[in-house]
């Protein structure tokens, strides 16, 4: 399987690649997968003080188009206000990476990596939480 | 960078000059059917295939005469389209032979499909199949076969070198415990045909499976050995239609494949005390000049009861795919579901306990014949930049750089 432009150049380049201080207020942190299903996606997002995301850094453990999924995630969510991020869908990120149908679920990874991140936050920020978890980390 | 290096030579191998040479003449020249008994079309064609068995029969002890035109005989080698037909004849064409005195058969977990899948058609189609386990380097316990064999036992399938992680069953043992027995002993040889030295006398085996283009010989031609004494082993045949190849495999014979074949084998009997320490001194040299920058990596396999050729290693905290993406120079593959068609991991790898996780970590380099000290040195700094890159972005690696004891952590179902 030969990979798309858009997916080599996520994993050559990577956008906002590192790791926000999980302990910092304005910061929310969500872990999604698993290593034995050979996928894991770590994504945070700092909100400035009217909730615009002005941060958004990743860490993954999959392949090239998981990788790639999780940088373009930060990429999108940047700038946008918290609950605008839980608008993107995976349906978008395989649009723009076109990904082949045997790696959606690498984009719909990443779209509950920020669904994980919003909802950790909003807990923090005392907002309600919804459905998707986090990892803990005991 | 422009440049190919190949280290999967586990998986196929570029045909050596030599047998491409020899193989030419039988295209557009010496092309008749080996079968055409009366013109010297005919004669020249089966006088090259003669040869060809002699010349894998000497790679493996098998029993080579004169016959009475003072003409070397390799009568038990049959020649194949590969070692999955191979191994679909020794194993459905022995069990529907001997069906009537017994229907188990033994294998064992981490052999090739091409054993597993014929094994199980037979566990559904009224056998009895025993799937011995492995240890964590991959070998089988001789004294759990020996429990297995019954008085209903017909035959065993156990590989001779395992193509994923290079390990060697004890071949020698279990031959002499299936003779103990008198049950007919099957070994696939595709990864240690040329490479560790075997012979069939020896070693006890009724059946050996090898094929052409893990030889540096062509694809879609293979060779399967059919003891004739002690026991005559008889087999039932897949293929009908001319009773070619004593019955067992009819099909006109693809002349010119089976003369690259017999030639690879040749070579590979001319550098049997050489080339497989030259393999083992490359992959050796990877092996040390990985280990030697990295941490947190594993050897899948034996220690040193390894084919020579075969580096299957696991790198903890980045996964298969992504590293193959990172070098795509260097052609290699991984035990990872990523990399998989059916999204599954190793399955060998998982029948040794290395777990899911080091199995999507996984990568195998396999070297062969024109691999260069060179490109493993190239190799070995490619590897150890990409980990290191992937291991950074890794949120695993930081998690365990942090202290984290990732066998506790519980990750979100789904």
């Amino acid at each position: 399987m030969a990979y798309g432009d858009k997916v080599i150049d996520h994993y050559r380049n990577p956008r906002n690649v590192g790791s926000l201080d999980k302990n910092d207020p304005n910061v929310g942190t969500g872990i999604v997968g698993a290593p034995e299903c050979g996928d894991v996606m770590k994504l945070q997002i700092q909100v400035d003080e009217n909730e615009n995301i002005v941060e958004a850094k990743f860490k993954t453990f999959g392949c090239g188009s998981a990788i790639a999924s999780s940088s373009l995630a930060t990429e999108w969510i940047k700038g946008r206000k918290l609950d605008e991020a839980l608008e993107i869908k995976n349906t978008d990120i395989v649009k723009e990476l076109a990904l082949p149908p045997v790696k959606i679920h690498c984009s719909v990874l990443a779209e509950d990596a920020i669904r994980a991140a919003v909802n950790d936050l909003k807990k923090k920020l005392g907002k309600q939480e919804s459905a998707t978890e986090t990892a803990e980390v005991k | 960078m422009n440049r190919r290096i190949y280290l999967d030579n586990n998986a196929t191998t570029p045909v050596d000059p030599l047998v491409l040479q020899a193989m030419l003449p039988y295209f557009c020249e010496k092309f008749g059917n080996a079968a055409s008994r009366n013109h010297a079309f005919g004669w020249e064609a089966e006088e090259a295939v003669r040869r060809a068995r002699v010349q894998v029969a000497e790679v493996i002890g098998a029993k080579i005469t004169r016959d009475e035109k003072r003409k070397l005989q390799a009568k038990e080698i049959i020649f194949t389209s590969g070692a999955t037909e191979g191994n679909n004849i020794a194993i459905k064409g022995v069990a529907e032979f001997y069906a009537d005195r017994g229907k188990h058969v033994i294998t064992q977990a981490t052999e090739h499909k091409a054993v597993i899948d014929p094994c199980n058609w037979l566990a559904q189609h009224g056998f009895r199949v025993t799937f011995l386990p492995v240890d964590r380097h991959g070998r089988i316990d001789p004294s759990q076969l020996k429990d297995a064999l019954t008085d209903e036992t017909i035959l065993v399938s156990i590989m001779h070198g395992n193509n994923e992680i290079g390990t060697l069953q004890p071949i020698a043992e279990i031959g002499k415990l299936c003779k103990e027995r008198e049950v007919i002993f099957h070994t696939d040889c595709c990864q240690t045909f040329g490479k560790v030295p075997i012979d069939v006398q020896e070693m006890g085996i009724d059946l050996l499976t090898c094929s052409g283009h893990k030889i540096h010989g062509p694809k879609g031609v293979g060779a399967l050995y059919v003891r004739r004494k002690h026991p005559r082993v008889r087999c039932g045949t897949i293929m009908h239609g001319g009773g070619h190849e004593r019955g067992m495999r009819s099909g006109t014979l693809n002349v010119p494949g089976i003369v690259g074949l017999g030639k690879a084998a040749e070579l590979c009997q001319q550098h049997m005390n050489s080339e497989p320490a030259h393999l083992a001194a490359l992959r050796d040299r990877l092996q040390k000049g990985i280990c030697a920058q990295l941490d947190n990596v594993y050897v899948n396999g034996h220690p040193t009861e390894r084919t020579p050729s075969n580096l299957n290693m696991s790198f903890a905290y980045v996964e298969g795919e992504a590293m193959m993406m990172g070098f795509p120079e260097i052609a290699v593959s991984s035990g990872s579901a990523c990399t998989s068609a059916s999204l599954e991991p190793s399955y060998v790898l998982k029948a040794l306990g290395v777990g899911d996780e080091l199995a999507h970590s996984s990568i195998r380099f396999s070297v062969g014949r024109f691999n260069t000290e060179e490109e493993i040195g190239y190799t070995i700094e490619r590897v150890v930049a990409t980990v290191k890159k992937l291991r950074a972005m890794s949120p695993l690696y930081e998690m365990a750089q942090e202290g984290v004891d990732l066998s506790k952590v519980e990750w979100p179902a789904g």
